[in-house]
């Protein structure tokens, strides 16, 4: 990695005897997208308000654009925020609010006029400039809050948790506008959200966070196709998880009910009788025998669950029960519950949770 | 339903006439001093009368006071407690309770014996002196109002995403306090001022132990010379109470309103 632009290092933080953050690590080159993603309670909040100052390091150090922040307050680190409660000053127009950073920063008037002025295109609210906060809608308040946030030029751009407060529609649509924007002004990004979609579809990297630690950084490609731990299987997507003996490690077999498979040299090293955890997530599952799947297993259907193009299918496959996603086929109905059926999976889509 | 409205008005219409019948004959009375006809002599002899208008200026005077000591003294210590000590909160509504538990009297005695000419303080040496300990005093006693008045528009806005907003970009307390945290309670501010007004105004106790030149010694003083002057006097006092309850009522309508809270 080239120098990173944002460097977190063994960053720890302690509310009295309650550690919500430890030893986190975290480099972020200039431009790049990060999103910390993770379950209440997780420390990814307390993380980000460490970054922007609001939070002290119990130790650790954080580093911006080559320079140690640690000890400086908000106010003097140039960071943008943008809160889940919007929090625009209800006082001043939509034009007020996005100059506010720079009249602080004491700027000359028409600077501020015509920034706001590409800010406002920015976003797509070129006729708001003069309407208070209360005349406008969730998330065109959210938009005014970023291009608030966006205005003093930032080095560095957090959210925390923007899209939580909006409907479903509306996050959708703003999520792509703030990576486009965020694409397009080049601003080194910090996201935090529980939302695994949302970090997915935004991020060029997502750290998973669980308890106070850092369990996986990397692409959403590999967090979802090759989750580290089994907190990170299970808390991106949906996983299928089956427990399994190792039959003959050199040859890596391994037994589940069913049924035995093969995943390679990835059970070598361990002992045979060993217990072991397979996980497949739901669409590398197909009902049926299918052409270059090397894994067969027997099971019952469950349930049926029809969700328009796709139906999700849950089989019993000894006491696990497996979920499948098909797409749904107009010229043949759905399977039906009761039903014995087989299943077939690659053996090389199959991950092994080993912690 | 007919029944509860008859029940609702009878008692409406007994506290109306416990509230207005008093005011209307004392009205009534101020308007006699011309024997046989209504007049507002009562009111001229007031009005010109060199030592109301000296009383009454003194007390205006000592009102604006209080209130710019008691905001510079309330607004940031309110803010401060929501935002950065809220376990802290009922110490200090205790705290700014005391003023209606403890007589003036008592409050008054305790300054007197504290700050007296031989004290440490000498406050009451000169005049100076004693306004200021007047000012302070009008301060404690306009505290539980001004204080609730504060904290009541502090609750409206979200001070400490407001406060951290303003921080990251760049604001230090002072723009907080000034940009963005009193504006959004302005109306709060300026309720709590009314309200301090109308106390400073009509306030004898302090006033006259102190011996200060203030509105409310001169009304006592009237009062129990005079017969159709106090008439006029209380009559002006209740209307520059109700002047500013009408003022709260009318600068409340320009409140910055809050925006939608994400829920």
């Amino acid at each position: 990695m080239s120098d990173p632009f944002l460097s977190i290092r063994q960053v720890r933080k302690a509310f009295g005897p309650t550690v919500v953050v430890q030893e986190f690590n975290l480099d972020v080159k200039q431009g790049e997208f990060v999103s910390f993603l993770g379950p209440s309670g997780c420390g990814k909040t307390t993380m980000l308000r460490i970054v922007a100052g609001f939070e002290e390091p119990s130790a650790g150090t954080v580093n911006i654009g080559g320079k140690d922040v640690t000890a400086l307050k908000p106010n003097q680190r140039n960071i943008g925020m943008v809160f889940q409660a919007y929090a625009l000053f209800p006082n001043m127009t939509v034009a007020g609010n996005i100059g506010f950073g720079l009249k602080v920063a004491g700027k000359p008037a028409t600077e501020i006029r015509s920034r706001v002025g590409e800010m406002l295109d920015l976003i797509k609210l070129q006729d708001f400039g003069n309407r208070y906060p209360y005349q406008l809608s969730g998330g065109q308040q959210q938009r005014v809050a970023l291009a608030r946030a966006m205005a003093p030029r930032p080095q560095v751009l957090l959210l925390d948790e923007p899209l939580s407060a909006l409907d479903a529609k509306v996050r959708v649509s703003l999520r792509e506008e703030i990576r486009a924007i965020q694409k397009e002004l080049g601003i080194t990004t910090v996201f935090v959200t529980h939302d695994q979609e949302e970090a997915l579809s935004m991020s060029d990297r997502i750290v998973v966070m669980y308890n106070g630690c850092a369990e996986q950084v990397g692409t959403p490609f590999e967090i979802y196709n090759r989750p580290a731990t089994r907190f990170v299987a299970g808390f991106v997507g949906t996983l299928n998880v089956i427990e399994g003996t190792i039959t003959d490690p050199t040859a890596g077999t391994v037994s589940i009910a069913g049924g035995a498979v093969s995943v390679g040299n990835r059970v070598a090293g361990r002992k045979a009788g060993e217990a072991v955890s397979l996980a497949l997530r739901p669409e590398a599952i197909a009902l049926g025998r299918r052409e270059g799947r090397d894994g067969l297993v027997k099971g019952t259907i469950r349930e049926v669950s029809f969700l328009g193009s796709v139906i999700r299918v849950r089989v019993a496959v000894g006491e696990a029960l497996l979920s499948l996603d098909t797409f749904n086929n107009p010229a043949s109905p759905p399977p039906v519950a009761g039903e014995t059926a087989e299943i077939s999976f690659s053996s090389s889509d199959m991950l092994i949770l080993d912690r | 339903m007919k029944q509860n409205r008859f029940w609702s008005f009878l008692f409406l219409a007994i506290g109306v006439l416990y509230f207005l019948l008093p005011l209307i004959g004392t009205f009534e009375f101020s308007l006699k001093m011309r024997r046989g006809v209504y007049s507002l002599d009562a009111y001229e002899a007031v009005i010109f009368d060199p030592r109301f208008q000296a009383t009454f200026g003194y007390s205006v005077m000592m009102a604006l006071a209080t209130i710019v000591v008691g905001v510079l003294l309330v607004v940031p210590t309110a803010y401060w407690v929501r935002l950065k000590l809220p376990s802290w909160r009922p110490v200090l509504e205790f705290v700014t309770l005391l003023p209606l538990v403890i007589p003036p009297i008592v409050i008054v005695f305790g300054y007197i014996r504290l700050y007296n000419t031989s004290s440490w303080l000498p406050l009451t040496g000169t005049a100076m002196g004693t306004n200021i300990l007047l000012m302070f005093g009008y301060v404690v006693l306009s505290l539980p109002y001004m204080y609730r008045a504060i904290d009541t528009g502090l609750r409206a806005i979200d001070v400490g995403t407001l406060t951290e907003a303003a921080q990251s970009l760049g604001a230090g307390w002072i723009t907080i306090m000034w940009r963005v945290i009193l504006p959004n309670v302005f109306v709060a501010v300026l309720s709590g001022a009314f309200l301090t007004f109308a106390i400073v105004i009509g306030e004898f106790v302090l006033a006259a132990l102190l011996n200060r030149p203030a509105f409310g010694p001169y009304l006592q003083l009237i009062g129990a010379n005079r017969a159709y002057e106090p008439a006029a006097l209380a009559v002006i006092a209740f209307a520059i109470t109700w002047g500013c309850m009408a003022l709260i009522q009318v600068v409340s309508r320009f409140a910055p309103r809050p925006p939608a809270q994400p829920h």
